[in-house]
């Protein structure tokens, strides 16, 4: 399989996991390791000073791991910035999971503040995954203003819903110069295999995985799913025939009557 | 003085830096960011940045997300 790039480091795995919504740290960690995933988001949030909770970082901390910060709980491309930054500081890194969604009950991403926030962060040397709606023009425009890879919804966060938006997708993996990673909506390993067979660079997957009655089984079917999706891209998909008449793979000699 | 940290009400010296800030919360040697009003103070400018009266001070970790 050919590894993916990233603003030039390389994965061997094109699943990317997302940390929310498991019911322990441990569980987490044990899925992580499982789907052998080398990028993991994390979210942020204010310390409370009288709590000392046990610290989520240490579990996903290992070195074969990117850790993706989002910035999940802005409004706008300005608090963007912020929370990049903050990010930045605390995590170490310059990875930057965009994520801009103003209404809380459909999680949508703000298309036009994302653009706004893509520019400014990549001049202040972020290397930024945009989490967008599966535009078509609007991933050319994120890609030009310096996009690491761009991320359409396959549907709303959580939903599991799968690649709703399939057609689009496709539009965006035909144009796209830059990774492109199915975000959202992925809620069984079918969907993800579909994704990559489609020619999706990865995949990020959370609910679907998190909230799986064995969160550790689920982990590892997706991982299956996205390397045999991912094989089989490479591999060249047969065509689909225009007719419903079938199309012998066997000799139809009649050796019985013989 | 009163200064707000997270939105609390906290009462510290006249002229408190962030690291004396950092030291008195207890606060990790990583895995943490720091703003005060709105601009983040890198850790290597904790010991020269200066808290205002009625400062807003967020302090952030990780949390679980997708």
């Amino acid at each position: 399989m050919e590894k993916l790039i990233i603003a030039g480091r390389e994965f061997d795995s094109r699943l990317f996991l997302g940390t929310g919504k498991f019911n322990s740290n441990e569980l987490m960690e044990q899925a992580i390791l499982a789907s052998g995933t080398e990028m993991v988001t994390v979210a942020m949030k204010r310390i409370e000073l009288d709590n000392k909770e046990d610290d989520m970082l240490k579990h996903i901390r290992h070195p074969h791991i990117q850790l993706l910060p989002n910035t999940s709980g802005v409004r706008d491309a300005e608090e963007a910035v912020f929370a990049a930054q903050m990010a930045r500081e605390a995590f170490g890194t310059n990875w930057l999971k965009l994520e801009i969604h103003p209404d809380p009950r459909y999680l949508l991403p703000d298309s036009v503040e994302t653009l706004k926030a893509t520019e400014k962060l990549v001049k202040m040397g972020f290397v930024v995954l945009p989490y967008c709606q599966a535009d078509p023009v609007l991933c050319r425009q994120l890609e030009e203003a310096g996009a690491a890879t761009v991320m359409p919804l396959a549907a709303p966060i959580g939903t599991n819903k799968g690649l709703q938006t399939k057609d689009f997708i496709r539009i965006i993996i035909e144009q796209a110069g830059v990774p492109v990673v199915v975000d959202a909506g992925i809620g069984a390993p079918s969907h993800a295999a579909e994704a990559m067979e489609m020619g999706a660079s990865a995949c990020l997957v959370n609910t679907a995985i998190a909230v799986a009655g064995n969160p550790v089984e689920m982990a590892t079917a997706f991982k299956e799913a996205v390397i045999a999706g991912r094989r089989a891209y490479e591999a060249g998909l047969g065509s689909v025939g225009n007719t419903l008449e079938a199309s012998a793979s066997s000799p139809l000699t009649a050796f019985l009557n013989n | 003085m009163k200064i707000y940290v997270n939105n609390k009400e906290h009462e510290v010296a006249e002229h408190i830096h962030v690291d004396a800030l950092a030291a008195q919360l207890e606060l990790p040697g990583q895995g943490v960011a720091l703003a005060v009003n709105n601009k983040m103070i890198p850790r290597t400018e904790w010991n020269a940045t200066e808290i205002p009266a009625e400062a807003h001070v967020v302090i952030i970790k990780a949390a679980c997300g997708g």
